[in-house]
């Protein structure tokens, strides 16, 4: 294994710079997220950064209810990347309860929870 | 070389359910032994392993073994959330068969309620989740029921019925924490935390504690009540975290089942009584369709308008399970002592007639870890 960062490290200095790539193995062409050492597939190490085309379908979705004074509803969901991997997220740009499952979206990189860079969707084609 | 029938639970108790003002975990958990070894005819001194999981101590097993003045063969402190009693049933099958030990306590408590009011836990959201906020562990389940409904159609009606189903069981049960009537319109009524799943949704936060006693088959019966024998177990783990769940719709039940019904060699129609692990009301739809109670995708419709319920056609979580009686953070524990009693026919007002065989079910993680006991009377050796 090559000294330095792990793969958590890398993501998140990639993020940080407002870049999102996910792994592919280069054994057997997995894709592979969240970042690993080794492929779960196939336990290759031979792990290279790739981008992906952004394109994901929403798997599953929770909305969170909060009070208004408590910053309010937001939703929850879990997307299957094109590229057959699925992450937890958040679907900007469209109602709530207008999010469901087979929904398609795109990436970009938003803000998470304490003002960090973090991967978020949009529907695809910009509605709402 | 099978574990069936090589070991049994001799003695059984639960401690400080509901409220248990002033006393901390470990204390509820030692009352719980006490209970236990009472109900066993056994003297602390003969323990020789111990089993527990506390999830603020990770060293609990050092700390029940300090707090009960033993000095074990073995000290059993694996953590895989509520499921890990019943993974501990099997370890303690394996060092009696092996005569590495003797005599195996298993023990469990939690002042959660008292001490802050809801679930205690040392888990952090995980990193690649945390920045979008999901509820711990709510969202994870809702994710889970949010997908059942999606995929099979499964309705808001029917996860309402796994809660009335666990409060009409809990009516029947002195010790549960809520008996108050419960209906789906209740359910459905009550606050939406995290969509599809309510406030009714979701297991209560008590305190409690609880402990077994296990010895080899052999001698089970030297003891004051009737043992109860560990006839199959398996385990199942597919994740840790939601987002990295392969299929939201089919939990590690559905191979620590298999493999526990197998070891066992019955099927899910020989079985009299079922104990699931119901943190939420969807874990009992899923448990059942992974369980082979029935297909997959059909739990909505098996547990709708009483079918889990007394009276239905599967009594399951006959205590009030831990949306109605008890819910200390790990329910594991409480599906196997509810499965001692209504084997032991000790279950008063809500007592199966003739039950002999029963499968036990703990939930770890956020259905990330599942075990499966199948336990049984002697009838069933
Ligand atoms: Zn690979």
């Amino acid at each position: 294994m090559e000294k330095g960062p792990g793969p958590d490290a890398v993501f998140a200095a990639k993020l940080a710079e407002g870049v999102f790539e996910i792994q592919k193995c280069g054994s057997c062409g997995t894709h592979v997220f969240h970042p690993r050492v080794i492929c779960p597939a196939c336990g290759s190490a031979d792990l290279e950064w790739v981008t992906p085309s952004g394109k994901a379908t929403v798997y599953a979705r929770t909305v969170v209810r909060r009070k208004p004074e408590r910053g309010g509803d937001y939703n929850v969901v879990l997307v299957d990347l094109e590229e057959g991997v699925r992450m937890m997220s958040r679907v900007d740009g469209i109602a709530h309860d207008e999010i469901a499952a087979g929904l398609k979206v795109i990436a970009s990189i938003g803000e998470g929870a304490d003002g960090q860079s973090a991967v978020v969707f949009r529907p695809e084609g910009g509605a709402g | 070389m099978s574990l069936r029938g090589k070991a049994a639970i001799v003695g059984a108790a639960l401690a400080g359910c509901g409220e248990a003002h002033g006393k901390s975990a470990m204390e509820i958990t030692v009352e719980a032994v006490h209970g236990a070894l009472a109900d066993a005819g056994v003297s602390l001194c003969d323990v020789d392993a111990i089993a527990t999981c506390q999830p603020l101590d990770m060293l609990s097993g050092l700390t029940l073994a300090q707090e009960l003045g033993l000095n074990p063969r073995f000290t059993m402190n694996n953590r895989m959330g509520g499921s890990s009693f019943l993974s501990h049933t099997l370890w303690a099958a394996m060092l009696l068969e092996l005569r590495l030990a003797d005599t195996v306590l298993i023990a469990y408590g939690s002042n959660q309620r008292t001490a802050s009011g809801k679930l205690m836990t040392a888990l952090g959201l995980p990193t690649y989740e945390a920045p979008y906020r999901p509820m711990f562990p709510l969202s994870s389940y809702a994710l889970a029921a949010d997908r059942h409904m999606t995929q099979f159609g499964t309705t808001r009606e029917q996860l309402a019925d796994v809660a009335v189903a666990a409060r009409a069981w809990a009516q029947k049960n002195p010790e549960a924490f809520v008996r108050d009537p419960l209906t789906r319109e209740d359910v459905i009524a009550s606050r939406l935390v995290s969509d599809p799943l309510r406030v009714r949704d979701c297991c209560l936060v008590t305190d409690g504690g609880g402990a077994l006693v296990m010895r080899r088959a052999e001698t089970a019966k030297d003891h004051p009540r009737p043992p109860v024998y560990l006839l199959g177990g398996g385990e199942g783990t597919t994740h840790r975290d939601i987002s990295e769940m392969p299929d939201l719709t089919v939990t590690g039940a559905a191979q620590s089942g298999a493999a526990a019904m197998e070891m066992a060699g019955v099927r899910p129609s020989d079985i009299d009584v079922v104990e699931l692990y119901d943190a939420f009301t969807i874990n009992v739809i899923l448990f059942l369709e992974d369980l082979g109670f029935c297909r997959k995708g059909e739990g909505g419709a098996f547990v709708e308008s009483g079918g889990i319920a007394p009276g239905g056609h599967l009594p399951v979580n006959t205590n009030g399970g831990g949306l109605s009686c008890v819910h200390p953070g790990m329910y594991g524990i409480f599906t196997l002592v509810e499965a001692v009693r209504q084997l032991r026919g000790e279950a008063g007002d809500r007592q199966i007639d003739g039950a002999e065989l029963a499968l036990a079910h703990g939930n770890g993680g956020v259905l990330s870890s599942q075990v499966t006991n199948i336990l049984g009377s002697e009838a069933t050796l």
